[in-house]
Formats: C-alpha cells, sequence, structure tokens
C-alpha cells in the first residue's frame, strides 16, 4: 500500500547506507576516505557523506561481522582503516537487492542505488527491476479493487495513489531500458 | 526463468515458444499458462515479443517452434479447419483499435460472430443486444461504428468478442487508443463480463494500471517471458 508519512527522506538513505557501503566493498577491500569517495562519486551526487557517517556505519557493520578489519595505515585515524566485506556481508547485499522495496514515497533513490549496486556487482539490474515492479502492481491491484467497489471519494483516493505509483513504474520501465547505458557509465 | 511446466487445471499451455521474422527475433523461448478465469496481463516494452505471443497463443501465428496446449491439444498437430474453428467459437479478441465493420450497425457488428457460426439474425441479434447492455452501449445498437466515441466503440469491440462465450479472450492494448476514463470503464466492463462467464483473459498492455485489472501478470523482454508469480 502506498501510505504517506511512512518513511521519510533521511530514514530511507539511512537504512540503505550499509548496503551501499557493503556492496562498494564488494569488488575489494577499501580505506575509510576511498569508500567515502566512491559513495559520493556514485551515490552522493547532491548529498555527500560525512566522515562520521562512514565511521558509526562501518563500526555497526564491524559488530554485526559484515565487515572485517583488512589492515591499518601507519600514523592513521579511523580513515586509515582498511575494511573487506565478510560472507555474512555479502549474503546481507545480496538479500536486500533481491528484496523489493515497499511501495512508498521517496523510493527513487533507493531504487537507484540498488541498480547501480546490481550493476557494479555483476548481478541482474534486471531482476531488481521485476521484482519492483511486481511489488508495485500488487499494490496497485488492491487499490483497483478497493476503486471499484468503493465510492467516489475511495475512488479519488485510490487514484492519486495509483498515479504515484504509475509514477514509479514508468522510470523503472524507462532504466530498464537505459541499464546497458548505465552498466557501461557505472564501470567508469 | 523461462518455459514453466504446464500448471495442473491449466486451459492454454505454451513452452518454448520461438518465432524469427527474417533476421528479427520475435520470440525467443517464450513461455504462458492461464487457467479458465483468470486475467493473465503480458507487460513488457514495445517491440519485446507481446503481440506476437498472443498471436501464437491464439492460433493466428504459428510458432517455429514449441509447443502450444489448449484444453490439452497440442495446436501444431490441429488442421487449419480446426485451428479457424476454435478461433470462431472458443475464443474472442479486442484490439487497440475496435475494428468494427464500418457498413454496418453496432449491433450487426456484435452479431457478426453468431452469423458466421451460421446462427439465425433474430437469434444472434438478441444475443448481440443482451451483450451490449452488459456493456452499457445497448442505446447505441442501431449506430454505425464511424458514430459513436472511442470508449463506445471499444465497449462495442468488447461485446463482439464476448458475444460467442469464448474461453479464452485475447485482448491486445484493448485500452492503448482511449484516455484514463474510458479506458478504466472499458477494463472494469471487460473484467466482469469475463469473470461472470469464467473467461480467461490474455491482456496484452505497456500500462500498468490496465495491467492492475489482472489477476498477475508476466513479462516479456527480448522474446523470453517471466512469469512473476512463479518466479518468486
Ligand atoms: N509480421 C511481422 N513481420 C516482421 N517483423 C515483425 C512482425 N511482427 C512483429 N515483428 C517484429 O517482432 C518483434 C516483436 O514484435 P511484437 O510482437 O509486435 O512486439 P510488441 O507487441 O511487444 O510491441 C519486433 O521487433 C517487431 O518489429
Ligand atoms: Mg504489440
Amino acid at each position: 500500500m502506498y501510505t504517506h508519512c511512512v518513511y521519510t527522506v533521511c530514514r530511507v538513505l539511512g537504512m540503505s547506507i550499509g548496503h551501499t557501503l557493503l556492496g562498494l566493498l564488494e569488488s575489494g577491500p577499501r580505506h575509510g576516505y576511498d569508500l567515502k569517495r566512491a559513495f559520493d562519486e556514485k551515490f552522493g551526487h547532491d548529498r555527500p557523506l560525512h566522515y562520521g557517517q562512514v565511521y558509526s556505519t562501518m563500526s555497526r557493520l564491524l559488530k554485526n561481522g559484515l565487515v572485517e578489519v583488512d589492515g591499518i595505515e601507519a600514523g592513521g585515524g579511523p580513515e586509515r582503516k582498511r575494511y573487506a566485506i565478510t560472507d555474512a556481508g555479502i549474503t546481507d547485499v545480496e538479500q536486500w537487492l533481491a528484496t523489493p522495496e515497499k511501495p512508498a514515497e521517496y523510493l527513487q533513490s533507493t531504487l537507484y542505488t540498488k541498480v547501480v549496486l546490481a550493476l557494479l556487482t555483476h548481478r541482474d539490474a534486471g531482476d531488481i527491476l521485476d521484482n519492483q515492479r511486481s511489488e508495485h502492481l500488487r499494490s496497485m491491484r488492491i487499490l483497483t479493487d478497493r476503486k471499484r467497489h468503493g465510492d467516489l471519494a475511495d475512488q479519488l483516493v485510490c487514484d492519486h495513489a495509483l498515479f504515484h505509483l504509475e509514477a514509479d513504474l514508468r522510470w523503472l520501465e524507462l532504466t530498464a531500458a537505459r541499464l546497458d547505458k548505465l552498466r557501461v557509465e557505472v564501470a567508469r | 526463468m523461462n518455459a514453466p511446466a504446464a500448471p495442473a487445471g491449466s486451459l492454454l499451455t505454451a513452452e518454448d515458444l520461438r518465432k524469427a521474422y527474417g533476421p528479427t527475433v520475435a520470440l525467443d523461448g517464450a513461455g504462458f499458462s492461464i487457467h479458465p478465469g483468470e486475467v493473465v496481463a503480458v507487460m513488457g516494452p514495445s517491440g519485446s515479443g507481446k503481440s506476437t505471443l498472443l498471436h501464437c497463443l491464439a492460433g493466428i501465428v504459428p510458432p517455429d517452434s514449441g509447443s502450444i496446449r489448449y484444453a490439452g491439444r497440442e495446436m501444431a498437430t490441429m488442421n487449419d479447419a480446426e485451428r479457424s474453428s476454435l478461433r470462431r467459437s472458443e475464443f474472442g479478441f479486442v484490439f487497440q483499435f475496435g475494428q468494427l465493420v464500418p457498413e454496418l450497425t453496432c449491433v450487426e457488428n456484435v452479431a457478426l460472430p453468431l452469423r458466421l457460426n451460421g446462427t439465425s439474425r433474430k437469434e444472434a441479434e438478441k444475443t448481440a443486444l443482451g451483450w451490449m447492455q452488459r456493456l452499457e452501449v445497448d442505446d447505441l445498437a442501431k449506430k454505425r461504428p464511424g458514430e459513436v466515441s472511442g470508449g463506445q466503440g471499444q465497449r462495442v469491440a468488447v461485446a463482439r468478442s464476448l458475444v460467442t462465450g469464448p474461453r479464452v479472450l485475447f485482448a491486445d492494448e484493448p485500452t492503448g487508443a482511449l484516455d484514463s476514463l474510458n479506458g478504466e470503464r472499458v477494463m472494469e466492463l471487460l473484467t466482469d463480463a469475463a469473470r461472470s462467464t469464467n473467461a480467461a483473459v490474455v491482456l496484452v498492455t505497456h500500462e500498468a494500471r490496465v495491467a492492475a485489472y489482472s489477476d498477475r501478470e508476466i513479462v516479456v523482454r527480448d522474446g523470453r517471458s517471466r512469469d512473476m508469480e512463479r518466479a518468486v
């Protein structure tokens, strides 16, 4: 169901930073500063990460066994630590990518992140889009059914939600059509 | 990924369909299945092979290879007469543009499939009018297609597609030429009518709002299909 105010932008972003950093580690171990740079380059166009976010996220991932410290450069603060993803970390990314998002507002940044990460880690980004379409359609069927059996007020409320879901879906279709181009671009 | 094994009780099943038009591969191992009374949306980008899949399933276009079974019978083993009888009496069709015969009145258009099957004019038009009532276009009975709006014409076409009591209704972008209000009404009436007769509906559409009238969807991409329900 399409619901307002369930997710705020921050919450969605906050939830995906960990997975995004994990995904970036899949192609090989990286230092803290390198992770921040890669994140900002691929996903942080208008919202670069603070170092503080990187460290708090990495220490949570460490605690949960999803990453391990692979080395520490001499003379360094936390940005000099080198992190490597663990098997549990890879499984975690895998599950996150395979689980469609509940249709909600401000979804596109999470979906964009998933698609780019899938391409970066040589997974099937088309699958992510297909699964998400399916999840959206599930919501649209419920709304369509409610609309059919409801009064005019129901119809108007459902229509509003349906148009928003449809906008998401149009973005999904367009992205699906551009996957080949995007793959080339993210590989640069 | 594709060509799922025929599920029990399915009315129409296709496996590993391939079809090329010269160098263009339209279907590249597509599969499909539908149960009586089920509405299945066939989605996918333009040129992905949706219409070709529908034409193969309906016996209009023979696939180069692969299997299509209707009510347990392999379609490739039927002769032309059997296939065209199937299309006339077991299948119904609605396309993007109603394709009504302009010289006939609306009720004559709706009655036409019954007339072609040998039903008397009186009987055929009586049944036709019943279907036109259900599609809320009975007041147009005496008008010609040129005198009715796009939405009305499409409802007349839906009435015509259902008049023989088909077990499978094939609809290719049935609302593609309509605005959203008219498109929705056509979808409501079409799916209500199909459910009431337990007809299966193969609904080709690239529009999510139209696909939302289905029970489930398959996605066609580059001639390959993905059954979203069974894939999960
Ligand atoms: N009769 C035909 N002759 C030649 N090419 C065709 C014919 N029908 C379809 N194609 C080609 O096959 C592919 C699939 O077409 P189609 O099934 O119409 O796709 P869709 O309905 O998804 O838009 C396209 O590349 C199309 O150009
Ligand atoms: Mg088509």
